[in-house]
């Protein structure tokens, strides 16, 4: 307990105290303004987007990695768990590699909204994949195959059936996503440029000295991540039972 | 489910597709960008002074934040899983745990400087006695051991959870010590899963950048990690990435990718052992 206390709670308690340390009314006046809204925005909007299409691909990928079988697919499984093993600022070096300036493919995202976008896609693959993953491996096939016996068509099969059951898995993977996605800064760094994401925001005001406007931001993101950190929790608590 | 064969092969061609420009394509050119003037070049650029001394100091954070978060780990499962705190303890010491998850690792790096920078809380109690923690090593130290600290409790407790307390008690009603018991009984049915944490948290001590950029003075051949050497080349060539970048995250690529190996070696084990 102590151990948790110097190393995370102290530092945390430490920034909401430097946001309020000039009164209430600095606090309101340093996220009342058209950056740090702007950048609040953008970010919202950018980690909503990462958890909806991730949601959807990761669900996509999850169900060809459980349900199909080809040549490699040891290969494709491993390549999943790349972003976590990648260092970040490589991530997003990778990405500037063949989507920046000087681009093989031709196509010249650096510094653009769609660059944030692919990066964050990138970092936050793993997490609905190997969320939805062991449930798909988990469910029983006997109930899809009844559904089919008793004349329902493919789609409705997965709508009625087989999406029920992963719906948790999916929502608490995307979640993930979506929390990592508000606070993600390595893979951003390079590639981000003027596009004003909140961690970019925040590092520039540490840069520059106004440490009060940094932790003003940083409280704000540290509570809507938090409000996803107990949702997430009850999620798991309410199918755990 | 009888699907057709051929939204069989589109599912799995829309996959594969999506891998392939997401992951594969986008490192296979850091790959050959790192090598396109020669593997000469390439390796001078990883042997400059500044480039060992970084790749020393990623290897030197990881040594210290992995056994320190592997020992408070294991402990913290234990105390979860096992313990006979209030039911309110544990969920506390749950979420908290979770916190450097969910944080910004920009926001880690401004809290450590609220607490340990010059006018912050303990700061100038460290500092009047010689020692600087902010832009100094030891701030990245503090900085890595928090961005990596939830790791190796996620993969050990679900363990501890399904082994299960009956071999425990056996071994002790056959008067073993607590201490005993944990050595011969707990430890090893926990092994993979504690294997496994330790990949996590040294994946994430190599590569991390966020919190220890904040906390570093940013000076070439002292305080710069490999992470934050790229950072830094990148930025002396205005954005227009060169070889010196793409060699050092090479480098930096290479280590981590067999911690990955290390972690599909672990993980096939771990379902194995289930």
């Amino acid at each position: 307990m102590l151990y948790m206390s110097v190393i995370v709670l102290i530092p945390l308690a430490a920034v909401a105290v430097k946001a309020i340390s000039s009164g209430l009314g600095t606090f309101w006046d340093s996220i009342d303004n058209t950056l740090a809204i702007r950048a609040l925005v953008i970010t919202m909007t950018a980690s909503l987007l990462v958890a909806a299409i991730g949601a959807v691909m990761g669900t996509l990928v999850a169900w060809v990695l459980v349900r199909d079988t080809f040549p490699g697919k040891r290969f494709v499984g491993a390549l999943i768990d790349l972003p976590f093993a990648l260092p970040t600022i490589v991530a997003g070096l990778t990405l500037i590699a063949l989507y920046g300036p000087n681009s093989p493919v031709g196509i010249d995202l650096a510094f653009t909204r769609g660059a944030v976008i692919v990066a964050l896609l990138f970092v936050t693959l793993p997490f609905v994949v190997r969320s939805v993953q062991p449930v798909l491996l988990e469910l029983d096939r006997e109930v899809e195959e009844a559904a089919a016996s008793l004349g329902a068509a493919n789609a409705t099969t997965f709508r009625r059936i087989v999406l029920p059951a992963l719906r948790p898995a999916i929502f608490s993977g995307a979640a993930l996503a979506f929390a990592r996605s508000i606070g993600e800064f390595g893979s951003l760094a390079l590639i981000a440029g003027k596009v004003q994401i909140a961690s970019i925001v925040i590092y520039a005001d540490i840069e520059s000295g106004s440490e009060q406007a940094a932790a003003a931001l940083s409280v704000v993101l540290m509570l809507v991540a938090l409000v996803v950190l107990f949702m997430l929790r009850w999620i798991g608590a309410r199918v755990g039972h | 489910m009888a699907i057709s064969r051929r939204t069989t092969l589109s599912l799995r061609a829309v996959t594969l597709l999506y891998l392939t420009l997401l992951l594969l394509l986008p490192v296979a050119v850091v790959f050959w960008r790192t090598f396109e003037h020669g593997a000469g070049t390439a390796w001078s650029f990883m042997t400059t002074p500044a480039a060992v001394s970084a790749l020393w100091l990623t290897l030197l954070l990881a040594v210290i934040a992995v056994p320190l978060n592997t020992i408070f780990g294991v402990g913290a499962a234990m105390v979860l899983v096992r313990g006979k705190a209030p039911r309110a303890g544990k969920a506390i010491l749950d979420a908290v745990i979770d916190l450097p998850f969910v944080v910004s690792p920009v926001i880690i790096g401004l809290a450590l400087i609220l607490v340990y920078g010059q006018g912050g809380w303990f700061g100038d109690t460290f500092l009047n006695n010689g020692i600087q923690i902010i832009y100094a090593v030891p701030g990245m130290v503090i900085a890595t051991v928090f961005v990596s600290l939830p790791f190796v409790v996620r993969e050990v407790a679900p363990v501890l959870a399904e082994v299960g307390d009956e071999q425990e008690q056996a071994a002790a009603t056959l008067g073993a010590s607590s201490w005993q018991t944990f050595w011969r009984v707990t430890l090893p049915s926990i092994r993979w899963g504690v294997a496994y944490g330790v990949v996590l948290t040294t994946a994430r001590a190599l590569g991390e950048i966020g919190a220890v950029l904040v906390v570093s003075s940013n000076v070439a051949g002292s305080t710069l990690t490999l992470p934050l050497l790229i950072f830094q080349r990148d930025e002396q060539v205005g954005g227009q990435v060169t070889t010196s970048v793409y060699a050092a995250a090479t480098e930096l690529a290479v280590i981590s990718i067999g911690v990955l190996l290390l972690m599909t070696m672990f993980g096939s084990r771990t379902k194995e052992a289930r």
